[in-house]
Protein backbone atom coordinates (compact mmCIF):
# COMPACT_ATOMS: atom_id res chain seq x y z
CA UNK A 1 0.00 0.00 0.00
CA UNK A 2 2.83 2.30 0.97
CA UNK A 3 4.56 1.62 -2.33
CA UNK A 4 1.46 2.49 -4.29
CA UNK A 5 1.09 5.83 -2.55
CA UNK A 6 4.77 6.61 -3.05
CA UNK A 7 4.46 5.83 -6.72
CA UNK A 8 1.37 8.05 -7.06
CA UNK A 9 3.04 10.92 -5.21
CA UNK A 10 6.02 10.58 -7.54
CA UNK A 11 3.82 10.66 -10.62
CA UNK A 12 1.74 13.59 -9.43
CA UNK A 13 4.87 15.70 -9.11
CA UNK A 14 4.85 15.92 -12.88
CA UNK A 15 2.51 18.71 -14.01
CA UNK A 16 1.34 16.80 -17.11
CA UNK A 17 0.06 13.95 -14.97
CA UNK A 18 -1.93 16.40 -12.87
CA UNK A 19 -3.31 18.09 -15.96
CA UNK A 20 -4.19 14.77 -17.54
CA UNK A 21 -6.05 13.80 -14.40
CA UNK A 22 -8.01 17.07 -14.47
CA UNK A 23 -8.87 16.73 -18.17
CA UNK A 24 -9.80 13.11 -17.77
CA UNK A 25 -12.31 13.84 -15.04
CA UNK A 26 -13.67 16.87 -16.92
CA UNK A 27 -14.24 14.78 -20.02
CA UNK A 28 -15.94 12.10 -17.94
CA UNK A 29 -18.15 14.75 -16.38
CA UNK A 30 -19.45 16.24 -19.60
CA UNK A 31 -19.82 12.95 -21.45
CA UNK A 32 -22.03 11.58 -18.66
CA UNK A 33 -24.25 14.69 -18.65
CA UNK A 34 -25.64 13.89 -22.07
CA UNK A 35 -25.56 10.13 -21.55
CA UNK A 36 -28.92 10.13 -19.78
CA UNK A 37 -30.60 11.90 -22.69
CA UNK A 38 -28.96 9.69 -25.31
CA UNK A 39 -29.91 6.47 -23.54
CA UNK A 40 -33.50 7.59 -23.01
CA UNK A 41 -33.92 8.85 -26.55
CA UNK A 42 -32.69 5.46 -27.83
CA UNK A 43 -29.61 7.05 -29.31
CA UNK A 44 -27.09 4.95 -27.39
CA UNK A 45 -25.17 4.17 -30.52
CA UNK A 46 -24.91 7.72 -31.72
CA UNK A 47 -21.68 8.18 -29.79
CA UNK A 48 -20.20 5.21 -31.57
CA UNK A 49 -21.34 6.39 -34.99
CA UNK A 50 -20.10 9.92 -34.46
CA UNK A 51 -16.73 8.77 -33.20
CA UNK A 52 -16.26 6.81 -36.40
CA UNK A 53 -17.06 9.97 -38.31
CA UNK A 54 -14.47 11.76 -36.21
CA UNK A 55 -11.99 8.98 -37.02
CA UNK A 56 -12.60 9.51 -40.73
CA UNK A 57 -12.08 13.24 -40.29
CA UNK A 58 -8.86 12.65 -38.35
CA UNK A 59 -7.60 10.46 -41.18
CA UNK A 60 -8.26 13.24 -43.67
CA UNK A 61 -6.59 15.78 -41.39
CA UNK A 62 -3.56 13.53 -41.06
CA UNK A 63 -3.35 13.04 -44.81
CA UNK A 64 -3.54 16.82 -45.24
CA UNK A 65 -0.79 17.27 -42.63
CA UNK A 66 -2.84 19.71 -40.54
CA UNK A 67 -1.04 20.84 -37.40
CA UNK A 68 -4.15 20.72 -35.26
CA UNK A 69 -6.77 18.32 -36.55
CA UNK A 70 -9.45 19.59 -34.16
CA UNK A 71 -10.37 22.42 -36.51
CA UNK A 72 -11.41 19.93 -39.17
CA UNK A 73 -12.69 17.13 -36.95
CA UNK A 74 -15.02 19.25 -34.82
CA UNK A 75 -17.04 20.88 -37.63
CA UNK A 76 -17.35 17.61 -39.56
CA UNK A 77 -18.57 15.74 -36.50
CA UNK A 78 -21.02 18.51 -35.59
CA UNK A 79 -22.52 18.47 -39.08
CA UNK A 80 -22.95 14.69 -38.98
CA UNK A 81 -24.52 14.88 -35.51
CA UNK A 82 -27.02 17.45 -36.76
CA UNK A 83 -27.90 15.30 -39.77
CA UNK A 84 -28.40 12.23 -37.58
CA UNK A 85 -30.32 13.82 -34.72
CA UNK A 86 -32.42 16.26 -36.66
CA UNK A 87 -33.50 14.15 -39.63
CA UNK A 88 -35.86 12.39 -37.20
CA UNK A 89 -38.42 9.84 -38.26
CA UNK A 90 -39.34 11.49 -41.52
CA UNK A 91 -36.34 10.45 -43.56
CA UNK A 92 -36.41 7.53 -45.97
CA UNK A 93 -33.59 5.70 -44.24
CA UNK A 94 -34.45 5.06 -40.60
CA UNK A 95 -32.23 6.30 -37.78
CA UNK A 96 -30.33 3.13 -36.93
CA UNK A 97 -29.68 2.18 -40.54
CA UNK A 98 -28.43 5.70 -41.33
CA UNK A 99 -26.19 5.53 -38.30
CA UNK A 100 -24.77 2.13 -39.22
CA UNK A 101 -24.14 3.27 -42.77
CA UNK A 102 -22.42 6.45 -41.70
CA UNK A 103 -20.26 4.86 -39.03
CA UNK A 104 -19.01 1.92 -41.08
CA UNK A 105 -18.56 4.07 -44.15
CA UNK A 106 -16.47 6.72 -42.46
CA UNK A 107 -14.40 4.11 -40.62
CA UNK A 108 -13.53 2.34 -43.88
CA UNK A 109 -12.83 5.53 -45.81
CA UNK A 110 -10.73 6.87 -42.94
CA UNK A 111 -8.55 3.76 -42.80
CA UNK A 112 -8.27 3.77 -46.59
CA UNK A 113 -7.11 7.38 -46.66
CA UNK A 114 -4.60 6.75 -43.87
CA UNK A 115 -3.12 3.82 -45.75
CA UNK A 116 -2.92 5.58 -49.08
CA UNK A 117 -1.75 9.04 -48.04
CA UNK A 118 -0.10 8.79 -44.64
CA UNK A 119 3.61 9.45 -44.44
CA UNK A 120 3.82 8.09 -40.89
CA UNK A 121 6.25 5.26 -40.25
CA UNK A 122 4.06 3.76 -37.55
CA UNK A 123 0.67 3.52 -39.24
CA UNK A 124 -0.67 0.63 -37.17
CA UNK A 125 0.27 2.46 -33.97
CA UNK A 126 -1.43 5.66 -35.11
CA UNK A 127 -4.63 3.84 -36.01
CA UNK A 128 -4.61 1.92 -32.76
CA UNK A 129 -4.21 5.13 -30.74
CA UNK A 130 -7.07 6.80 -32.57
CA UNK A 131 -9.35 3.81 -32.09
CA UNK A 132 -8.52 2.88 -28.50
CA UNK A 133 -7.11 6.11 -27.06
CA UNK A 134 -3.64 6.99 -25.92
CA UNK A 135 -1.73 3.93 -24.74
CA UNK A 136 -0.40 6.03 -21.91
CA UNK A 137 -1.90 9.06 -20.22
CA UNK A 138 1.47 10.74 -20.58
CA UNK A 139 1.13 11.16 -24.33
CA UNK A 140 -1.65 13.73 -24.02
CA UNK A 141 -0.27 17.00 -25.36
CA UNK A 142 -0.66 20.32 -23.55
CA UNK A 143 -2.88 21.71 -26.34
CA UNK A 144 -5.18 18.70 -25.96
CA UNK A 145 -5.45 19.39 -22.26
CA UNK A 146 -6.40 23.05 -22.69
CA UNK A 147 -8.84 22.44 -25.52
CA UNK A 148 -10.50 19.62 -23.62
CA UNK A 149 -10.81 21.82 -20.57
CA UNK A 150 -12.42 24.71 -22.44
CA UNK A 151 -14.81 22.50 -24.43
CA UNK A 152 -15.83 20.58 -21.30
CA UNK A 153 -16.63 23.81 -19.52
CA UNK A 154 -18.71 24.89 -22.52
CA UNK A 155 -20.69 21.63 -22.45
CA UNK A 156 -21.40 21.99 -18.73
CA UNK A 157 -22.61 25.57 -19.15
CA UNK A 158 -24.87 24.63 -22.09
CA UNK A 159 -26.30 21.74 -20.12
CA UNK A 160 -27.07 23.86 -17.06
CA UNK A 161 -28.67 26.65 -19.09
CA UNK A 162 -30.84 24.28 -21.13
CA UNK A 163 -31.47 21.67 -18.43
CA UNK A 164 -35.28 21.97 -18.43
CA UNK A 165 -35.43 22.09 -22.21
CA UNK A 166 -33.24 19.01 -22.47
CA UNK A 167 -35.55 17.21 -20.09
CA UNK A 168 -38.61 18.22 -22.11
CA UNK A 169 -37.11 17.24 -25.45
CA UNK A 170 -36.01 13.89 -24.05
CA UNK A 171 -39.35 13.09 -22.46
CA UNK A 172 -41.64 14.23 -25.26
CA UNK A 173 -40.42 16.11 -28.29
CA UNK A 174 -43.86 16.16 -29.99
CA UNK A 175 -45.47 17.80 -26.98
CA UNK A 176 -42.77 20.46 -27.01
CA UNK A 177 -43.29 21.21 -30.70
CA UNK A 178 -47.08 21.10 -30.41
CA UNK A 179 -47.10 23.62 -27.58
CA UNK A 180 -45.14 26.13 -29.60
CA UNK A 181 -41.56 25.56 -28.47
CA UNK A 182 -38.89 25.55 -31.14
CA UNK A 183 -37.75 22.01 -30.46
CA UNK A 184 -35.69 21.96 -33.68
CA UNK A 185 -33.41 24.63 -32.26
CA UNK A 186 -32.92 22.64 -29.07
CA UNK A 187 -32.24 19.48 -31.06
CA UNK A 188 -29.58 21.44 -32.90
CA UNK A 189 -27.99 22.55 -29.63
CA UNK A 190 -28.14 18.97 -28.36
CA UNK A 191 -26.53 17.58 -31.52
CA UNK A 192 -23.75 20.16 -31.43
CA UNK A 193 -23.02 19.47 -27.77
CA UNK A 194 -22.93 15.72 -28.35
CA UNK A 195 -20.48 16.18 -31.21
CA UNK A 196 -18.23 18.33 -29.02
CA UNK A 197 -18.29 15.69 -26.28
CA UNK A 198 -17.41 12.93 -28.74
CA UNK A 199 -14.46 14.81 -30.22
CA UNK A 200 -13.11 15.78 -26.81
CA UNK A 201 -13.57 12.31 -25.35
CA UNK A 202 -11.74 10.72 -28.29
CA UNK A 203 -8.49 12.05 -26.87
CA UNK A 204 -9.03 10.14 -23.68
CA UNK A 205 -10.56 6.80 -24.62
CA UNK A 206 -10.37 6.62 -28.40
CA UNK A 207 -13.03 6.29 -31.05
CA UNK A 208 -14.24 2.79 -30.29
CA UNK A 209 -14.68 3.21 -26.56
CA UNK A 210 -16.51 6.55 -26.35
CA UNK A 211 -19.97 5.01 -26.20
CA UNK A 212 -18.98 3.31 -22.96
CA UNK A 213 -18.06 6.64 -21.38
CA UNK A 214 -21.40 8.12 -22.44
CA UNK A 215 -23.69 5.17 -21.75
CA UNK A 216 -22.39 3.30 -18.69
CA UNK A 217 -22.71 6.04 -16.05
CA UNK A 218 -26.26 6.85 -17.20
CA UNK A 219 -27.29 3.19 -17.18
CA UNK A 220 -25.72 2.68 -13.75
CA UNK A 221 -27.57 5.67 -12.29
CA UNK A 222 -30.86 4.54 -13.84
CA UNK A 223 -30.66 1.23 -11.95
CA UNK A 224 -30.98 3.03 -8.64
CA UNK A 225 -32.49 6.50 -9.02
CA UNK A 226 -35.96 7.45 -10.16
CA UNK A 227 -35.97 11.13 -10.98
CA UNK A 228 -34.28 12.73 -13.95
CA UNK A 229 -32.33 15.11 -11.76
CA UNK A 230 -31.08 12.40 -9.40
CA UNK A 231 -30.12 10.17 -12.34
CA UNK A 232 -28.20 13.03 -13.98
CA UNK A 233 -26.35 14.02 -10.81
CA UNK A 234 -25.57 10.40 -9.94
CA UNK A 235 -24.29 9.57 -13.42
CA UNK A 236 -21.94 12.55 -13.25
CA UNK A 237 -20.50 11.32 -9.95
CA UNK A 238 -20.23 7.73 -11.19
CA UNK A 239 -18.51 8.86 -14.36
CA UNK A 240 -16.02 11.15 -12.63
CA UNK A 241 -15.15 8.59 -9.96
CA UNK A 242 -14.77 5.78 -12.49
CA UNK A 243 -12.59 7.93 -14.74
CA UNK A 244 -10.37 9.04 -11.85
CA UNK A 245 -10.02 5.45 -10.63
CA UNK A 246 -9.34 4.24 -14.16
CA UNK A 247 -6.62 6.82 -14.70
CA UNK A 248 -4.97 5.99 -11.35
CA UNK A 249 -5.03 2.27 -12.11
CA UNK A 250 -3.64 2.82 -15.56
CA UNK A 251 -0.77 4.86 -14.13
CA UNK A 252 0.02 2.22 -11.52
CA UNK A 253 -0.46 -0.84 -13.68
CA UNK A 254 0.74 0.67 -16.94
CA UNK A 255 -2.47 -0.31 -18.72
CA UNK A 256 -4.07 1.68 -21.59
CA UNK A 257 -6.14 4.56 -20.15
CA UNK A 258 -9.27 4.14 -22.26
CA UNK A 259 -9.90 0.48 -21.73
CA UNK A 260 -9.05 0.73 -18.01
CA UNK A 261 -11.65 3.47 -17.51
CA UNK A 262 -14.25 1.45 -19.38
CA UNK A 263 -13.44 -1.63 -17.29
CA UNK A 264 -14.02 0.42 -14.12
CA UNK A 265 -17.30 1.72 -15.63
CA UNK A 266 -18.44 -1.86 -16.21
CA UNK A 267 -17.62 -2.73 -12.61
CA UNK A 268 -19.61 0.33 -11.51
CA UNK A 269 -22.56 -0.75 -13.61
CA UNK A 270 -22.57 -4.23 -12.06
CA UNK A 271 -22.41 -2.71 -8.58
CA UNK A 272 -25.34 -0.37 -9.29
CA UNK A 273 -27.38 -3.17 -10.84
CA UNK A 274 -26.91 -5.16 -7.66
CA UNK A 275 -27.88 -2.20 -5.46
CA UNK A 276 -30.92 -1.57 -7.65
CA UNK A 277 -32.04 -5.19 -7.28
CA UNK A 278 -31.64 -5.05 -3.50
CA UNK A 279 -33.60 -1.79 -3.25
CA UNK A 280 -36.49 -3.03 -5.39
CA UNK A 281 -36.78 -6.13 -3.22
CA UNK A 282 -36.49 -4.39 0.11
CA UNK B 1 -70.53 29.99 -49.09
CA UNK B 2 -67.04 31.34 -48.55
CA UNK B 3 -68.25 34.62 -47.07
CA UNK B 4 -70.07 33.00 -44.21
CA UNK B 5 -67.10 30.83 -43.36
CA UNK B 6 -64.89 33.91 -43.43
CA UNK B 7 -67.36 35.72 -41.22
CA UNK B 8 -67.63 33.00 -38.59
CA UNK B 9 -63.88 32.79 -38.64
CA UNK B 10 -63.36 36.41 -37.77
CA UNK B 11 -66.00 36.50 -35.07
CA UNK B 12 -65.88 33.29 -33.12
CA UNK B 13 -64.28 30.28 -34.80
CA UNK B 14 -61.27 29.02 -32.93
CA UNK B 15 -60.07 26.69 -35.64
CA UNK B 16 -61.30 26.60 -39.18
CA UNK B 17 -60.14 23.77 -41.43
CA UNK B 18 -60.77 24.25 -45.11
CA UNK B 19 -60.59 21.45 -47.69
CA UNK B 20 -57.91 19.52 -45.84
CA UNK B 21 -56.33 16.59 -47.61
CA UNK B 22 -54.01 14.59 -45.40
CA UNK B 23 -51.80 11.60 -45.91
CA UNK B 24 -48.30 10.26 -45.78
CA UNK B 25 -45.87 8.98 -48.37
CA UNK B 26 -48.19 10.08 -51.16
CA UNK B 27 -51.16 8.06 -49.84
CA UNK B 28 -54.27 10.07 -49.14
CA UNK B 29 -55.91 9.21 -45.82
CA UNK B 30 -58.37 12.06 -45.45
CA UNK B 31 -59.76 13.80 -48.49
CA UNK B 32 -61.27 17.28 -48.64
CA UNK B 33 -62.26 17.72 -45.02
CA UNK B 34 -63.70 21.02 -43.79
CA UNK B 35 -64.90 21.82 -40.30
CA UNK B 36 -64.99 24.57 -37.71
CA UNK B 37 -64.28 24.42 -34.00
CA UNK B 38 -65.73 27.17 -31.82
CA UNK B 39 -64.72 28.42 -28.39
CA UNK B 40 -65.91 26.11 -25.65
CA UNK B 41 -66.66 23.22 -28.00
CA UNK B 42 -66.08 19.63 -26.94
CA UNK B 43 -65.30 17.98 -30.26
CA UNK B 44 -64.85 14.25 -30.40
CA UNK B 45 -63.14 12.80 -33.45
CA UNK B 46 -64.03 9.17 -34.02
CA UNK B 47 -63.14 6.69 -36.70
CA UNK B 48 -61.58 3.30 -37.25
CA UNK B 49 -57.91 2.44 -37.12
CA UNK B 50 -56.11 3.93 -40.07
CA UNK B 51 -58.85 6.44 -40.79
CA UNK B 52 -56.42 9.26 -40.13
CA UNK B 53 -57.52 10.49 -36.71
CA UNK B 54 -53.99 10.83 -35.37
CA UNK B 55 -52.78 12.34 -38.64
CA UNK B 56 -55.53 14.94 -38.40
CA UNK B 57 -54.55 15.80 -34.85
CA UNK B 58 -50.86 16.03 -35.69
CA UNK B 59 -51.75 18.35 -38.54
CA UNK B 60 -53.82 20.55 -36.25
CA UNK B 61 -50.82 20.73 -33.93
CA UNK B 62 -48.46 21.66 -36.72
CA UNK B 63 -46.43 18.45 -36.40
CA UNK B 64 -47.38 17.50 -39.96
CA UNK B 65 -48.16 19.64 -42.97
CA UNK B 66 -51.36 18.99 -44.93
CA UNK B 67 -51.05 17.82 -48.55
CA UNK B 68 -53.53 20.54 -49.46
CA UNK B 69 -56.03 22.81 -47.79
CA UNK B 70 -55.43 25.01 -44.78
CA UNK B 71 -55.98 25.36 -41.07
CA UNK B 72 -56.75 28.84 -39.77
CA UNK B 73 -56.48 29.59 -36.08
CA UNK B 74 -58.87 32.35 -35.15
CA UNK B 75 -58.76 35.18 -32.66
CA UNK B 76 -55.01 35.32 -32.45
CA UNK B 77 -54.49 32.09 -30.55
CA UNK B 78 -50.79 31.39 -30.38
CA UNK B 79 -49.01 28.07 -30.66
CA UNK B 80 -47.85 28.57 -27.08
CA UNK B 81 -51.46 28.49 -25.88
CA UNK B 82 -52.18 24.92 -26.95
CA UNK B 83 -52.24 21.96 -24.60
CA UNK B 84 -51.66 18.46 -25.93
CA UNK B 85 -52.10 15.02 -24.42
CA UNK B 86 -50.29 12.63 -26.77
CA UNK B 87 -50.43 8.87 -26.76
CA UNK B 88 -47.77 7.42 -24.51
CA UNK B 89 -44.55 6.52 -26.23
CA UNK B 90 -42.36 3.53 -25.53
CA UNK B 91 -39.67 5.87 -24.22
CA UNK B 92 -41.91 7.22 -21.47
CA UNK B 93 -42.72 3.79 -20.07
CA UNK B 94 -39.28 3.40 -18.50
CA UNK B 95 -38.36 7.05 -18.14
CA UNK B 96 -36.80 7.98 -14.80
CA UNK B 97 -38.69 11.14 -13.85
CA UNK B 98 -40.89 12.25 -11.01
CA UNK B 99 -44.47 13.36 -11.62
CA UNK B 100 -43.41 16.88 -10.69
CA UNK B 101 -40.65 16.91 -13.32
CA UNK B 102 -43.09 15.73 -15.98
CA UNK B 103 -45.79 18.27 -15.08
CA UNK B 104 -43.28 21.12 -14.86
CA UNK B 105 -42.10 20.38 -18.39
CA UNK B 106 -45.48 21.68 -19.57
CA UNK B 107 -44.31 25.13 -18.49
CA UNK B 108 -41.50 25.20 -21.06
CA UNK B 109 -43.46 27.27 -23.56
CA UNK B 110 -43.70 30.09 -21.02
CA UNK B 111 -40.01 30.33 -20.29
CA UNK B 112 -38.54 31.37 -23.64
CA UNK B 113 -34.78 31.49 -23.20
CA UNK B 114 -34.94 31.72 -19.41
CA UNK B 115 -33.16 28.65 -17.99
CA UNK B 116 -35.35 28.21 -14.89
CA UNK B 117 -39.01 28.36 -13.82
CA UNK B 118 -40.30 31.33 -11.82
CA UNK B 119 -42.15 30.90 -8.53
CA UNK B 120 -45.40 31.93 -10.22
CA UNK B 121 -44.93 29.27 -12.92
CA UNK B 122 -44.21 26.59 -10.35
CA UNK B 123 -47.38 27.60 -8.51
CA UNK B 124 -49.41 27.00 -11.70
CA UNK B 125 -47.96 23.51 -12.02
CA UNK B 126 -48.63 22.69 -8.35
CA UNK B 127 -52.19 23.98 -8.69
CA UNK B 128 -52.80 21.79 -11.75
CA UNK B 129 -51.45 18.73 -9.95
CA UNK B 130 -53.82 19.32 -7.02
CA UNK B 131 -56.71 19.97 -9.39
CA UNK B 132 -56.22 16.58 -11.04
CA UNK B 133 -55.80 14.82 -7.73
CA UNK B 134 -52.14 13.90 -8.16
CA UNK B 135 -50.72 16.45 -5.71
CA UNK B 136 -49.74 13.69 -3.31
CA UNK B 137 -47.95 11.80 -6.08
CA UNK B 138 -45.70 14.73 -7.07
CA UNK B 139 -42.53 13.11 -5.77
CA UNK B 140 -43.32 9.64 -7.09
CA UNK B 141 -41.62 8.09 -10.10
CA UNK B 142 -43.75 8.50 -13.23
CA UNK B 143 -43.15 4.99 -14.56
CA UNK B 144 -44.39 3.41 -11.31
CA UNK B 145 -47.83 5.01 -11.51
CA UNK B 146 -50.97 3.29 -12.75
CA UNK B 147 -52.17 4.04 -16.26
CA UNK B 148 -54.85 6.41 -15.02
CA UNK B 149 -52.42 8.31 -12.81
CA UNK B 150 -49.96 8.63 -15.70
CA UNK B 151 -52.69 10.11 -17.91
CA UNK B 152 -53.56 12.60 -15.17
CA UNK B 153 -49.92 13.62 -14.92
CA UNK B 154 -49.79 14.17 -18.68
CA UNK B 155 -53.10 16.06 -18.52
CA UNK B 156 -51.70 18.28 -15.76
CA UNK B 157 -48.69 18.93 -17.98
CA UNK B 158 -50.98 19.85 -20.88
CA UNK B 159 -52.89 22.24 -18.60
CA UNK B 160 -49.62 23.96 -17.71
CA UNK B 161 -49.18 24.75 -21.39
CA UNK B 162 -52.66 26.16 -22.04
CA UNK B 163 -55.67 27.98 -20.69
CA UNK B 164 -57.68 27.80 -23.88
CA UNK B 165 -57.58 24.56 -25.82
CA UNK B 166 -56.68 20.93 -25.18
CA UNK B 167 -56.06 18.31 -27.84
CA UNK B 168 -56.28 14.76 -26.55
CA UNK B 169 -55.16 11.71 -28.52
CA UNK B 170 -56.94 8.59 -27.24
CA UNK B 171 -56.70 9.65 -23.59
CA UNK B 172 -58.40 6.54 -22.21
CA UNK B 173 -56.52 3.93 -24.27
CA UNK B 174 -55.58 1.04 -22.02
CA UNK B 175 -57.40 2.34 -18.92
CA UNK B 176 -59.84 0.28 -16.85
CA UNK B 177 -63.54 1.35 -16.83
CA UNK B 178 -63.21 3.13 -13.48
CA UNK B 179 -60.19 5.21 -14.55
CA UNK B 180 -61.81 5.85 -17.93
CA UNK B 181 -64.91 7.34 -16.34
CA UNK B 182 -62.81 9.43 -13.95
CA UNK B 183 -60.75 10.84 -16.80
CA UNK B 184 -63.85 11.64 -18.87
CA UNK B 185 -65.35 13.43 -15.87
CA UNK B 186 -62.18 15.49 -15.42
CA UNK B 187 -62.13 16.42 -19.10
CA UNK B 188 -65.80 17.42 -18.93
CA UNK B 189 -65.08 19.62 -15.91
CA UNK B 190 -62.28 21.34 -17.79
CA UNK B 191 -64.64 21.89 -20.73
CA UNK B 192 -67.24 23.39 -18.39
CA UNK B 193 -64.55 25.78 -17.15
CA UNK B 194 -64.26 27.12 -20.69
CA UNK B 195 -61.42 25.12 -22.19
CA UNK B 196 -62.08 23.95 -25.74
CA UNK B 197 -61.59 20.20 -26.09
CA UNK B 198 -60.67 18.26 -29.21
CA UNK B 199 -60.43 14.56 -28.48
CA UNK B 200 -59.73 11.47 -30.52
CA UNK B 201 -61.49 8.39 -29.26
CA UNK B 202 -62.20 4.78 -30.10
CA UNK B 203 -64.76 4.62 -27.39
CA UNK B 204 -67.74 6.08 -29.26
CA UNK B 205 -70.49 5.42 -26.68
CA UNK B 206 -68.79 7.20 -23.82
CA UNK B 207 -67.26 10.06 -25.74
CA UNK B 208 -70.51 10.86 -27.53
CA UNK B 209 -72.32 11.21 -24.24
CA UNK B 210 -69.80 13.82 -23.07
CA UNK B 211 -69.00 15.65 -26.31
CA UNK B 212 -70.91 18.56 -27.76
CA UNK B 213 -69.90 17.71 -31.33
CA UNK B 214 -68.76 14.52 -33.02
CA UNK B 215 -66.67 14.35 -36.16
CA UNK B 216 -66.71 10.87 -37.64
CA UNK B 217 -63.96 10.41 -40.18
CA UNK B 218 -64.34 6.64 -40.17
CA UNK B 219 -66.98 6.77 -42.86
CA UNK B 220 -65.16 7.52 -46.09
CA UNK B 221 -65.17 11.19 -47.03
CA UNK B 222 -67.73 12.05 -44.42
CA UNK B 223 -67.14 15.65 -43.56
CA UNK B 224 -70.20 16.41 -41.54
CA UNK B 225 -70.28 17.32 -37.95
CA UNK B 226 -73.21 15.78 -36.21
CA UNK B 227 -74.63 18.20 -33.71
CA UNK B 228 -75.64 16.51 -30.52
CA UNK B 229 -79.16 17.45 -29.57
CA UNK B 230 -78.94 17.12 -25.87
CA UNK B 231 -81.59 18.69 -23.69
Amino acid sequence: MHEIIDKLVLYFQFPFVRYAMITGTLIALCSSLLGVTLVLKRFSFIGDGLSHVAFGAIAIATAMNLTNNLFLVLPVTIICAIILLCSGQNSKIKGDAALAMLSVGTLAIGYLILNVFSSSSNLAGDVCTTLFGSTSILTLSMTDVWLSGILSALVVVVFLVFYHKIFAITFDEDFMTATGVKSKAYNLILATTIAIVIVVAMNLVGALLISALVIFPALSAMRVFKSFRAVTICSVFVSVICAALGILISILAGTPVGSTIVAVDIAGFLLFSLVGKIISRG
Amino acid sequence: MPETIQETLNTEALISCQNLTLGYEGKIVINDLSFIVNHGDYLCITGQNGSGKSTLMKTLLGLKTPMSGQIIWGNGIKATEIGYLPQQTQIQKDFPATVREVVYSGLINRTGLRPFYTIAEKAIAEKNMRKLGIGSLAGRCYRELSGGQQQRALLARALCATRKILLLDEPVAGLDPQATLELYTIIKTLNDEGITIIMISHDIDNSVSFASNVLDIGAQQSTDIMKQNKE
